[in-house]
């Protein structure tokens, strides 16, 4: 076929756009910090409050807090009713939600660039004086079960997923679900609500971050206007709570109702934060990359067009925890095929990894995917963003956004191989599975009922 | 060191804005054109980031499936899996090795096939040339075929596993009958089996001529440049006309309902009707009503009945999903079982109430000031700009569809959207489903069967 050179004269306005992508910091007296990436693209903006706290923040009893008090924040302050915050944002045509994750709790506006005082407004605002009153609590508690009930109660996956992470982790607060368990959010109190956002909701514990289509020295500006007045709280880091050394192999089974079986091993390994050296997270996330960056990728190429063990597999790890996690194999084996023959082909698939180095075309293939993720990445502010707040929150520090695709990319077949063999051993390693469960005597009777529907109006 | 407890900038913006009223906002500008092949190409020119959105979205959606149901689905599946001289493995490659990205799936209107891709060389041609060709010319090996089949029966009994997917499924069959939106798009177990590679070369032979296509192009480069990306899409296309318009949508004579039991902590609760087409004389009165209905998130009036004054479900929403014949209008909640029936009551009692009375004006004004105060962030993005393109090619809306967005929302009125839903839905003639534990439903049926 023809080559064609379109294209090449396009790439000097794509250049210049491109150079104005500097962070730019400040940091206010109360101990905010506040980020700012400009991105002229369009005239919005997204604006995100990162606070250090989430589920591997709680404790045995209180599991889940964090994000009840996230759902909480939409409910009302000393200054504003429930909801009033959600309708007020909606009003300015915004977008916004909040996410709770195990590092970080994180609350956003999505905005026309000219509306950025609101939503600062609104954040400074329930960043201190959150009304936290009881009446709201019992009914956003209901809200919250039935949230658990959707994700991870009536998902067997999900379910599965929940408690192989408490089975792996001993004493890492990453074996809490980020939802809670059922049993502590039937218990938990007001009063743990109250307790939790004193702790930890202050503009020292926080990071503001701005991307779009602004200019930093105003941002900074209005920042200090909303924020600045905002008393700081004494914080006390959480203890870290070291994960022991694992002593063997662990496996579990979940049974639950379901129909087709997954497989789940994950291997504990060092994050960034953790690592005796400084390459081998970035290491790892190549290995998931060779394993499983995209369909070409040798879980796709070899176990489900191959040898078709499996229906669907994946590899995933993350260098960016606030504390170290897992290298997670995870899969559904094809028809004929039961989670034993899939759980061997994997550790197949390690054992190559630890012997063979990984060839300089399939090394070249991550590294291209690594270069194009970071121009994909700027069509999307809000990912832009995240990233930001991300890195800062978990304590690794937002400058690691500029060079984390280097380090990537620097990552040789050596320490590959070398990883594989150090981490991805029968001692770190657990196994769980779901065993689907029968129900029984049930059947499908879809005929239907034709009934009268009538509602009584309120 | 205390907050200002005054009202202060917020409330000044506020007023400002409201003052402001109605702007006009300029979408992106669309060119558009067609190919010598016959297909439609729309394109906006987005030089900032050195990359190019493409997707040619076909007229073969799963409502083309005729009796074998997930054929579309299939069909599109296996555009990937070989094509030319290549194999899977080998298309999976000359896309990824140099950070390109593929997809292709169908949905009930329409096959999308879309790509991303960095503009610089040889990435650029490299992901033109396979595209084009597994376009033209996918193979469908059968080896490939029977490895797709199997998957797919075991994602089929996947979403036997979720009620919301159950439900959804069972939802859809009542609303829409014999009608083909009423067919899920991945297919059952049966007719996924029954799929041959005949059925797939006929599909394609029948449905991708370019004069089938659009073709929706975001990116850096310019005319010219997207007028050879154009051409080559299409070029080898197989030959033929437009597909004949899908029969009409039947409305529901007799309220149904569906109980299906299964063993969840939750009762799904779904209900709906046939709704509207794109490019439907009603759309605006029934966008904007369904907003404040249903559609506006945390702010809605379902949202606020259910879960804000009853903590009765973490997720509840109404949508129209326009199509080209009219999609449904759906709505739904998730609930423990013990108290489906009340937040059934309420759920359905909510619409009632909407259809009675109508928006009122504060609702209205609140509605119209999301939607146009948040057009901007609707066309930021070159993924949102491409999706919008492939609708307004696909359902023929006018090019100015976007310019004149916000202006088509600010005419809506109340009076408008209350005599739309009164004309459009009818309270006494809702397809319900209900999934959920037992004791829910009046007969034991649901999971684990074959259906």
């Amino acid at each position: 076929m023809r080559r064609i050179l379109f294209g090449l004269l396009l790439f000097l306005p794509a250049l210049a756009a491109l150079a104005d992508q500097a962070v730019h910091e400040r940091t206010l007296d109360n101990g905010l910090k506040v980020l700012v990436k400009p991105d002229r693209r369009a005239p919005i903006l997204t604006s995100q409050v990162w606070y250090k706290v989430g589920s591997s923040y709680e404790y045995g009893g209180v599991t889940g807090v964090s994000h009840v008090l996230e759902h909480m924040m939409f409910k009302g302050t000393e200054r504003l009713a429930p909801g009033e915050f959600s309708r007020i944002i909606a009003e300015n045509g915004g977008e916004e939600n909040a996410f709770t994750g195990r590092d970080y709790t994180a609350y956003y506006q999505n905005l026309a660039n000219d509306r950025l005082a609101i939503a600062f407004e609104l954040e400074a605002d329930r960043m201190r004086k959150l009304s936290l009153a009881q009446e709201d609590f019992a009914k956003e508690l209901e809200v919250v079960k039935e949230e658990r009930r959707t994700r991870t109660d009536d998902d067997p996956q999900s379910l599965t997923f929940e408690r192989f992470n408490a089975a792996a982790y001993d004493a890492s607060p990453y074996r809490n679900p980020v939802i809670g368990w059922a049993g502590d959010l039937d218990q938990l109190t007001i009063g743990d609500l109250r307790e939790w956002y004193r702790l930890w909701y202050a503009p020292n514990n926080a990071t503001l971050v701005v991307a779009g289509d602004v200019d930093p020295e105003q941002v900074f500006a209005l920042a200090e206007e909303h924020f600045g007045p905002l008393e700081p709280e004494r914080i006390s880091p959480p203890k870290s709570r070291p994960e022991p050394e694992q002593l063997g192999e662990k496996r579990l089974s979940v049974m639950a109702p379901a129909l087709e079986p997954y497989l789940l091993m994950g291997f504990k390994a060092p994050a960034v934060i953790d690592a005796a050296e400084e390459w081998e997270p970035y290491a790892l996330e190549v290995l998931a990359s060779v394993l499983d960056g995209g369909s070409s990728a040798r879980l796709s190429r070899e176990l489900v067009r191959g040898s078709q063990v499996a229906a669907s597999t994946s590899a995933s790890y993350s260098a960016f925890g606030r504390l170290p996690g897992m290298f997670l194999l995870s899969g559904v084996p094809a028809k004929g095929h039961d989670v034993g023959q899939l759980e061997a082909a994997l550790r197949a698939q390690i054992e190559r990894v630890q012997t063979d180095l990984v060839d300089d075309q399939e090394l070249e293939r991550v590294r291209n995917q690594l270069i194009a993720q970071k121009v994909y990445e700027r069509d999307s502010l809000f990912y832009q963003a995240m990233v930001l707040g991300q890195l800062e929150t978990v304590g690794l520090g937002w400058e690691l956004a500029d060079v984390y695709v280097d380090r990537l990319a620097a990552v040789t077949p050596e320490q590959l191989r070398a990883v594989a063999q150090k981490y991805l051993v029968p001692a770190r390693l657990t196994v769980g599975m779901l065993d689907p469960q029968p129900i029984d005597d049930t059947h499908t009777e879809p005929s239907p009922v034709a009934l009268e529907i009538r509602a009584n109006d309120p | 060191m205390t907050p200002n407890p005054c009202p202060s900038a917020l409330w000044i913006l506020f007023a400002l804005f409201l003052c402001s009223g109605g702007m006009a906002q300029a979408g992106p500008e669309i060119q558009s054109w067609q190919t010598a092949s016959g297909a439609r190409v729309l394109f906006v020119a987005a030089p900032d980031l050195p990359m190019v959105d493409v997707r040619v979205v076909f007229d073969a959606g799963s409502a083309r499936d005729g009796e074998r149901s997930g054929l579309a689905s299939l069909t599109a599946a296996m555009l990937t899996q070989g094509a030319g001289d290549w194999s899977a493995d080998e298309i999976a490659a000359r896309f990824e090795n140099l950070g390109a990205e593929l997809s292709a799936s169908a949905d009930r209107d329409t096959t999308a096939v879309s790509m991303r891709t960095l503009t610089r060389q040889p990435a650029m041609e490299m992901a033109i040339e396979t595209l084009s060709t597994l376009l033209s010319a996918p193979t469908f090996n059968e080896a490939d075929l029977e490895r797709l089949r199997r998957n797919r029966l075991i994602s089929l009994r996947q979403d036997e596993e979720s009620p919301r997917s159950v439900g959804e499924k069972a939802l859809y069959r009542r609303v829409f009958g014999s009608h083909p939106y009423g067919s899920d798009p991945s297919g059952t177990a049966e007719t996924v089996t029954a799929i041959t590679r005949d059925d797939l070369v006929d599909f394609h032979r029948r449905h991708f001529p370019a004069a089938n296509a659009v073709v929706a192009i975001v990116g850096a480069l310019d005319r010219p440049g997207a007028e050879e990306l154009a051409e080559r899409m299409t070029a080898g296309l197989p030959p033929g006309g437009r597909a004949a318009a899908l029969p009409g949508v039947v409305d529901l004579e007799a309220p149904v309902m569906e109980r299906v039991s299964f063993p969840s902590s939750q009762t799904t609760v779904m209900a709906g009707q046939p709704g509207m087409r794109r490019g439907d004389p009603d759309y605006f009165a029934l966008y904007v009503g369904n907003h404040i209905l249903g559609g506006s998130g945390l702010v809605s009036l379902l949202m606020e009945e259910i879960r804000e004054k009853r903590g009765l479900s973490y997720s509840t929403f109404s949508y129209f999903m326009p199509l080209a014949q009219p999609g449904p209008f759906l709505m739904g909640l998730q609930t423990k079982n013990e108290q489906a029936e009340e937040a059934r009551e309420i759920m359905l009692a909510t619409l009632r109430r909407f259809i009675d009375e109508g928006p009122s004006e504060a609702e209205l004004a609140a509605a119209k000031r999301n939607i146009t105060g948040g057009f901007p962030l609707r066309v930021a993005s070159n993924s949102d700009i491409v999706a919008y393109l492939a609708m307004i090619g696909f359902y023929g809306l006018p090019l100015d569809y976007l310019d004149r967005f916000t202006d088509r929302i600010e005419a809506v009125t109340a009076a408008q959207i209350k005599d739309a839903f009164a004309r459009r839905l009818d309270p006494d003639r809702l397809a319900t489903v209900v999934v959920g534990g037992r004791g829910v439903g009046e007969r034991t049926a649901g999971f684990g069967g074959d259906s």
